[in-house]
């Protein structure tokens, strides 16, 4: 019945895939004109999960940018856009920190009310009369420690992300109302000259201090992820925490201290944030998670972690920045239109990210 | 190759290895040894105890007896992270590495090349790219990993492996999911890494493979070790006897012979029948009839086809070449819910994941794809469940006894017998068993094969799979014979023999051709089918790199 | 097993326990805190002040065990019951007779409607595109307030309608309304997920999606239902807030009630990793959260710390549950078998 003197030596003849033999990596297409070239490799950046959401984000913000400067007078200025850094410069600050956090796979729902509570503690302390010197490394080091706890209950406890986030949530916005359930504002001189001090660009051009400590926050994160062994086993986390044991990688360290610098960063993030308020408010940043959630999905990280850049969050931030002005510009849009805008943007971003992956499968 | 038949001391040496888990015994008192230079394979079927030794080995396990001794030296890790460290390297079946980084990060993270505290990227490129290169793969070390193609992937899997200076490369799997090209390319690096001197542990059920690459094999049964061959002394007929041992349990003698008569020769017009049923990369397109009281045997090793065959009938995995008929009606199976609407019943060889809702009652659980096919909407009244449940509970003696116990807290056996009853009860026409009988006590196989047997008095057809091939043979009327994908035959019950069938199942040849299996027992094992596969490799070749 | 040792094997036990703690404390600080008393033909007290406040909140906890009960979440919920009460309002705002009981059965069927399409929208993230639950629902959390304020244009709308603003502080044979319509949700839930075989679909696929695919349970469809119907449980609850205060804000209806809802669940017992659920539960852990808030503000601690408490609750839940802690556990309890055997050998 059956007739096999020649057996097959092998089960499987699939066809051999040529362009992704082991002897060749790149695309091996090598005719065509410079323009297909050009079409191709471009498509294949648009289509990478690493590059393709950042790609599209850029392309977004200059598209938004070139829009606005068409139909407003006066939008396409260098002081809109550098107001774009120095309305922002406490959510990129947070982003950042959200950044790390997502690369891993998990999320942070704290960020927004932890940023409230170091406003209160900044407000309540300076009112006694603390001295900002003492203050602020307080606050970052409590918030750190805040985001320490966090860390250990996910790891440790094996929590999910979103619900020991949840928890801190809960408890940094019932401490805000255990310090004051009023608004404090704060006149401390050293506060108010960071708040009012503008630093000169030249052509007219200014930005705030915040700016220069967000803008070197960002440049420590990148240089952190992409130079240091603990910044590479974040991504690799992100891509295969089984994986990244079984590498013998430092997991459970990597876990807990990303939480720790969201922490960090929440702090920071919320001093910056009295900078441009000077006041203390419990009801303050309440959704600001999701702003920062959502800066960092539009920047190109995979919620599901493993692929994303800091200055593609930062990147989001100034795309959420840029259509928020433009609706101010706009006047007849009201602000909700905002939310709608991120929510639909998310949306797009998701969706994209679902599909760059579900390719790769 | 005569030299290689004592070789100086073994790198790797395990004596009387014993694990225990609750309720198994994983491993019994093994022994396994591996020489430099030298590739190994570790053969054996579902719970042999492969992989635990395996993960003994590389300190994923502890063991629980026995001692394992590394160059000489007695050893004991207490994670893979040390016994990489020590020279004991394993690359995965599924590759173990991170798909979001570059190739040269998934080479050397956790060990980068550092200056001033940063990663020193140029120095690490450099690095991987001359690993690369001893291995000779042309790669661009900062191309992303899920770039690649999975055979790619693999061999950067072991240019991580053999950069901690590995004495000991395990290779579990590697081959599942490559084509011939790429299994070439890996069988290439793996000679080139024999010639260093690497001890080589390759793990695959292809039999084939096994023959072309390997020097020396160990297999085990059953945790047990059945003992250790060179693999010019052990013909594949042999292998696959040893592999599969005998039926130990001494079972009632059911006659089959005139159950067989009992199929009416005209209703033979296959109740289900797929011609070129096949799916990429699982099953290569196979003709199956399988008459109304039919029961036909899957016969075939581990990774042969058997369970991707059986899916496809199941509606589990849709087919993508070739056509069902049921009754002569052509119907495309894209779900289970389907083949189930058309009375077909497909019960899961992994039986916690695929099989039992573990949470849910016993009562729950054997209602459950009843209740699905008549939908949410029209609940089976509580007392016809009840007395569904009392039904199978009392035919197949499961126990305990109590419709409301959750299914996780049963035994093994019992968890197949509610999956069986679940699949009773929707009343089949064809029901689809995978290796029902695995890993239960001996009891519950002799009531399983059984009820199998009056099933099909009753007119029902069965699909049987199992390692056993004592099994198959009581109770099929036809046995469909499995190899590398393919089927390799369809024979009637009638004078089969176990040996007639592992011959088929090792070599592929008609097994009632006397003078063929003649011939395949003097040919040395190496040298079987595949002309290109035959070529022994040995020193001087390998060492050509 | 014996009575006790079933009890406390219950996943009912420790809320109730908890339940009852907090009963205690109130107790002791507030003697009154069990009376009920009959005004006006209407019950009053402070546990009728539980449930009525409470009911909100166990209306969208009845959905989201279901939610949670599939491996899901639903973080979209106070943005749709922001969405249902905004759209009530405007509806009764825009006609001519606002108090007019026509008006409001339109305005309360046509916000019901929009949270059903609220509720498709999350289903078709989840089980047709597969997006993760707590990143499909978070779209519609962000954009489904502005949505809301879109609909309210940014004010605060407040209604003058007797018969709306019924649905929120009325009472009917002296049990406020609010109450009554959370008693049939979970009746209904209850009924329909228990009576039929919804229940059983819902926690097996919870339980082994794989395993309940190759039984033939259609995950999909399933996945909508759940989705839907919390929802609507939102929307419901979204109405009864808004009637509560005659007034829809489009910012803070709802607030935070996500939150609370899924406390409810998780106290309640139904794991957040899905599989077998307990709406029982859900009410205890509703109960519970309401309870607590309640007995917050009665010890004289400023009612807007309850936060620091649900906190609280939340990590203690959460550690016991933890994998961890059982383990922990089961090494202290075998260690103590070790020793009380060994103190038996001795004596």
């Amino acid at each position: 019945m059956t007739e096999l003197l020649d057996a097959p030596s092998r089960p499987d003849r699939r066809a051999p895939r040529p362009p992704r033999g082991p002897a060749g990596t790149g695309p091996s297409g090598s005719g065509g004109n410079p323009l297909a070239r050009f079409g191709r490799a471009a498509l294949s950046v648009l289509t990478s999960p690493k590059y393709g959401p950042v790609t599209v984000t850029a392309i977004l913000f200059v598209a938004v940018f070139v829009i606005g400067g068409i139909r407003y007078r006066g939008f396409f200025s260098g002081q809109v856009f550098l107001n774009l850094l120095v309305d922002n410069s406490y959510l990129i600050v947070l982003a950042v920190g959200m950044t790390f956090v997502i690369l891993t796979g998990g999320i942070d729902l704290s960020v927004g009310a932890v940023v409230a509570l170091s406003g209160m503690i900044a407000a309540s302390l300076l009112q006694t009369g603390w001295s900002p010197g003492v203050v602020i490394p307080l606050i970052l080091v409590l918030t750190s420690v805040l985001g320490l706890l966090v860390g250990l209950m996910i790891h440790v406890f094996k929590v999910q992300p979103f619900i020991a986030t949840l928890a801190a949530m809960f408890l940094a916005r019932g401490l805000c109302y255990v310090i004051s359930q009023s608004s404090i504002s704060i006149t401390e001189p050293t506060f108010v000259q960071l708040a009012v001090s503008r630093i000169p660009l030249g052509a007219g051009m200014s930005i705030t201090p915040s700016v220069i400590i967000a803008l070197v926050v960002v440049a420590i994160a990148v240089w952190v992820l992409h130079g240091t062994r603990f910044g590479r086993t974040v991504y690799a986390i992100g891509g295969g925490e089984q994986s990244g044991l079984l590498m013998g990688l430092p997991v459970a360290r990597t876990k807990v201290l990303v939480y720790t610098i969201s922490g960090f960063c929440s702090g920071l993030a919320g001093v910056l944030f009295t900078f441009y308020t000077l006041s203390g408010y419990p009801l303050t940043a309440i959704g600001t998670e999701l702003d920062a959630i959502a800066a960092v999905v539009i920047g190109g990280t995979l919620l599901t972690g493993g692929y994303g850049f800091v200055l593609g969050s930062v990147l989001g931030v100034l795309v959420l920045g840029v259509i928020q002005t433009i609706i101010t510009f706009e006047g007849t849009l009201s602000s909700w239109w905002t939310k709608i805008f991120i929510g639909a943007l998310l949306l797009v971003f998701i969706i994209l990210q679902k599909v760059l992956t579900a390719r790769r499968r | 190759m005569t030299q290689q038949t004592e070789p100086a001391e073994p790198v790797v040496e395990m004596r009387g290895i014993s694990i225990t888990f609750p309720g198994v015994k994983a491993l019994d008192g093994v022994d396994f040894r591996m020489f430099p230079g030298e590739v190994h394979s570790l053969m054996g079927e579902n719970g042999a105890g492969k992989s635990t030794l395996i993960k003994a080995m590389t300190g994923v396990y502890g063991i629980d007896a026995g001692t394992i001794t590394l160059a000489g030296e007695q050893v004991s890790f207490s994670g893979p992270a040390q016994a990489q460290a020590a020279g004991i390297s394993t690359v995965y079946q599924e590759v173990n590495l991170l798909p979001n980084l570059s190739v040269a990060e998934n080479i050397m993270l956790g060990r980068e090349p550092r200056r001033f505290g940063a990663i020193d990227w140029r120095a690490m490129r450099r690095r991987s790219a001359e690993l690369l290169a001893g291995l000779g793969l042309d790669l661009d070390p900062g191309s992303l990993l899920g770039d690649h193609s999975l055979a790619v992937q693999q061999l950067v899997a072991i240019a991580r492996a053999i950069d901690v200076n590995a004495k000991v490369l395990i290779l579990d799997e590697p081959t599942s999911s490559l084509d011939a090209d790429e299994v070439a390319e890996l069988f290439r690096v793996i000679r080139s890494l024999k010639a260093q001197g690497v001890a080589i542990l390759f793990v695959s059920h292809f039999l084939d493979q096994v023959y072309e690459i390997c020097d020396r094999l160990t297999v085990l049964r059953n945790g047990q070790l059945v003992g250790e061959y060179l693999i010019e002394e052990l013909l594949r007929i042999d292998l696959v006897q040893k592999m599969i041992g005998k039926e130990l349990t001494a079972l009632e003698d059911l006659e089959q012979r005139a159950h067989a008569a009992t199929i009416d020769e005209t209703d033979a017009a296959a109740f289900v029948s797929a011609s070129q049923l096949g799916r990429r990369g699982a099953i290569n397109p196979a003709d199956l009839p399988i008459a109304a009281g039919e029961v036909v045997g899957l016969a075939g090793l581990l990774g042969s086809g058997r369970t991707e065959l059986a899916r496809l009938l199941g509606g589990i995995d849709r087919a993508d070449t070739g056509e069902l008929t049921i009754r002569g009606e052509t119907v495309k199976l894209r779900t289970p819910r389907q083949a189930i609407s058309k009375r077909i019943a497909f019960s899961s060889e992994n039986r916690r994941d695929e099989g039992v809702v573990g949470d849910l009652t016993v009562r729950d659980n054997i209602v459950l794809a009843l209740q699905a096919d008549r939908g949410w909407f029209r609940p089976i009244p509580k007392k016809k469940q009840d007395e569904l449940a009392q039904s199978y509970i009392q035919a197949l003696n499961i126990r305990p006894g109590n419709p409301d116990a959750l299914v996780r807290n049963l035994s093994g056996g019992n968890q197949q017998k509610v999956l069986l009853a679940r699949w009773l009860a929707i009343a089949p026409r064809l029901l689809i068993l995978d290796e029902p009988t695995r890993g239960i006590d001996i009891g519950a196989k002799a009531e399983i094969q059984k009820l199998v047997f009056n099933l099909a008095e009753n007119g029902m057809s069965v699909l049987f799979i199992s390692a056993e091939l004592e099994e198959v043979l009581r109770l099929s009327h036809r046995v469909v014979v499995l190899r590398d994908r393919h089927v390799v035959a369809d024979l009637e019950n009638d004078g089969l023999t176990v040996d007639s069938l592992l011959a088929l199942i090792a070599d592929g040849r008609v097994a009632s051709d006397d003078e063929a299996l003649e011939e395949l027992r003097e040919l040395p094992g190496r040298a079987a089918p595949a002309p290109a596969a035959s070529v022994t490799p040995d020193q001087t070749e390998g060492g050509r790199r | 097993m014996s009575v006790l040792a079933r009890i406390v094997s219950s996943r009912l036990f420790w809320p109730v326990v908890m339940l009852l703690i907090l009963f205690a404390i109130n107790l002791v600080a507030f003697p009154g805190f069990f009376t009920i008393t009959v005004r006006d033909g209407q019950l009053f007290g402070s546990l009728v002040d539980i449930l009525r406040n409470g009911a909100p909140t166990l209306i969208i906890a009845v959905g989201m065990t279901l939610v949670i009960a599939t491996r899901g979440i639903d973080l979209s919920v106070g943005a749709v019951a922001a969405i249902s009460g905004a759209v009530a309002c405007s509806i009764i705002l825009g006609s001519p007779e606002p108090g007019n009981l026509a008006t409001v059965a339109v305005a309360v069927s046509v916000a019901l409607l929009i949270s059903l399409l609220l509720g498709v929208w999350n289903g078709v993230l989840v089980a047709v595109l597969g997006i993760q639950p707590i990143i499909a629902t978070l779209i519609l959390m962000t954009a489904g307030r502005g949505v809301a304020m879109l609909i309210t244009e940014g004010q605060i709308l407040t209604v003058n309608s007797p018969p709306f603003k019924f649905l929120g502080s009325g009472f009917w044979l002296g049990v406020p309304i609010a109450v009554i319509i959370a008693a049939v949700v979970f009746g209904v839930a209850a009924l329909v997920t228990r009576r039929t075989a919804l229940g059983m679909f819902i926690e097996s696929v919870g339980i082994n999606p794989e395993a309940s695919r190759q039984a033939g349970v259609r995950a999909r469809g399933l996945l909508f239902a759940v989705y839907t119907f919390c929802a609507l449980c939102a929307a419901i609850a979204g109405l009864i807030l808004t009637a509560n205060t005659a007034a829809a804000d489009a910012n803070n209806t709802g607030l935070f009630i996500e939150l609370d809802a899924i406390l409810a669940v998780v106290i309640g017992g139904t794991s957040l990793a899905g599989g077998r659920y307990s709406l029982l539960g859900t009410l205890v852990g509703a109960l519970v959260i309401q309870t607590l808030v309640t007995t917050v503000y009665t010890v004289g601690i400023p009612p807007i710390a309850t936060m620091v408490f649900k906190a609280a609750v939340v990590t203690v839940v959460c550690l016991l549950q933890s994998p961890t802690t059982a383990e922990a556990f089961s090494g202290f309890r075998r260690r103590l078998a070790v020793r009380a055997g060994k103190g038996i050998a001795a004596s």
